[in-house]
């Protein structure tokens, strides 16, 4: 008696988990999942799919082919996506960084900013293909040809340190603002020492 | 218009004309290349290598064992995993204002996105495409699946 018990549940076996394999989700193929941001925020992606728009505005909200082709809303998760991007997120660039040099009143970089040339260096050396934005500004002392030609120069001359630490030349690019763009709004012919800077972008 | 108000217009449209004469074709650049990688470009394939320049129109397909990443002028991130084809269909960015467009189609593969600049000035001006939908980015990141399977 005991035994044809066991012989009936060893024939339901392939039932059960034929039973489990059709009670999980249909195959997913396409997908979009927001990820958090690195300073925890969340931004938004509206996914529109004919008349249909979802909004996917909060950490891992996705959005995935249903069982009948159309995309529904379903949450994701870290795992998931480690899962199925992994590749892609692994081969993603470094993030874009900027930094802020500053300048005595002529060209000469002041002191404190020595610290962080080295940090610019230490980035540019780690990124394959760097490429560098560099933007001289200045204070609002003199007319806007002096102060155009001074912020060019300290752009230049911050070009020239890049190249003489072996970055391509045809990877940077410099440009002088002038006055045109104050860190701190001044009225004109103000002494603002941070005023007087070169932005570097590095990406 | 006073003299000085001009002048200073005059040096400025200089300026932003020489900002934009810099890179006029090149819109990104390949950092990351992994396995097979190659660009497509009016019809023929280049090849894919770190540091090679992205222009508008062209399409990205990796294999495999292939992944790319690029960073777009505009600091936008898009990196893509193996047997992706990624098309550029439309770009433009204007350093100056930040104003521009950015339509990328992922006909296949994965692709994983960090929206830059164009974005973030204007909500919207970023799309990319799937075979099933459109998707619209504001300021974000996010990770997106297009399977040829299905279609």
């Amino acid at each position: 008696m005991k035994l044809s018990v066991d012989v009936r549940l060893i024939a339901l076996l392939p039932t059960l988990v034929l039973a489990a394999g059709c009670a999980s989700p249909p195959p997913r193929n396409d997908m979009v999942v927001v990820l958090p941001e690195r300073d925890g925020k969340v931004g938004a992606v509206v996914v529109r799919e004919g008349s249909r728009e979802t909004v996917l505005n909060t950490a891992y909200a996705s959005a995935r082919t249903g069982e009948k082709g159309e995309l529904q809303a379903a949450p994701s998760n870290d795992r998931e996506v480690r899962q199925v991007f992994g590749a892609a997120l692994s081969a993603q660039p470094a993030r874009p960084i900027s930094l802020t040099l500053y300048f005595t009143e002529g060209s000469m970089l002041s002191a404190e900013s020595k610290a962080i040339v080295d940090r610019m260096f230490a980035e540019i050396a780690q990124r394959p293909a760097a490429e560098i934005v560099v933007i001289g500004h200045t204070d609002t002392v003199g007319a806007y040809d002096y102060n155009d030609k001074l912020s060019l120069e300290r752009a230049g001359k911050m070009r020239e340190m890049l190249i003489g630490f072996g970055v391509p030349a045809q990877n940077i690019s410099a440009a002088g603002r002038g006055k045109r763009e104050l860190l701190v709004p001044t009225a004109d012919n103000v002494t603002e020492p941070r005023n007087r800077r070169v932005e570097i972008s590095v990406r | 218009m006073t003299s000085s108000t001009l002048r200073s217009f005059l040096s400025f449209a200089a300026l932003a004309m020489l900002a934009t004469t810099v890179c006029a074709n090149d819109i990104g650049q390949i950092k990351n290349a992994k396995g097979s990688v190659h660009i497509e470009r009016d019809g023929k394939k280049l090849p894919a290598t770190v540091g090679a320049k992205i222009r508008q129109s062209d399409t990205v397909v990796t294999g495999a064992d292939g992944s790319v990443g690029i960073t777009f002028v505009d600091n936008s991130l898009l990196s893509a995993g193996p047997n992706s084809t990624l098309a550029i269909e439309r770009y433009a960015f204007d350093p100056t204002t930040h104003a521009g467009a950015f339509d990328a189609h992922l006909a296949r593969g994965t692709l994983s996105v960090v929206s830059g600049k164009i974005a973030r000035q204007t909500p919207g001006a970023m799309t990319v495409k799937t075979p099933s939908a459109i998707l619209g980015v504001r300021s974000t990141e996010f990770v997106v699946r297009a399977d040829e399977a299905v279609r």
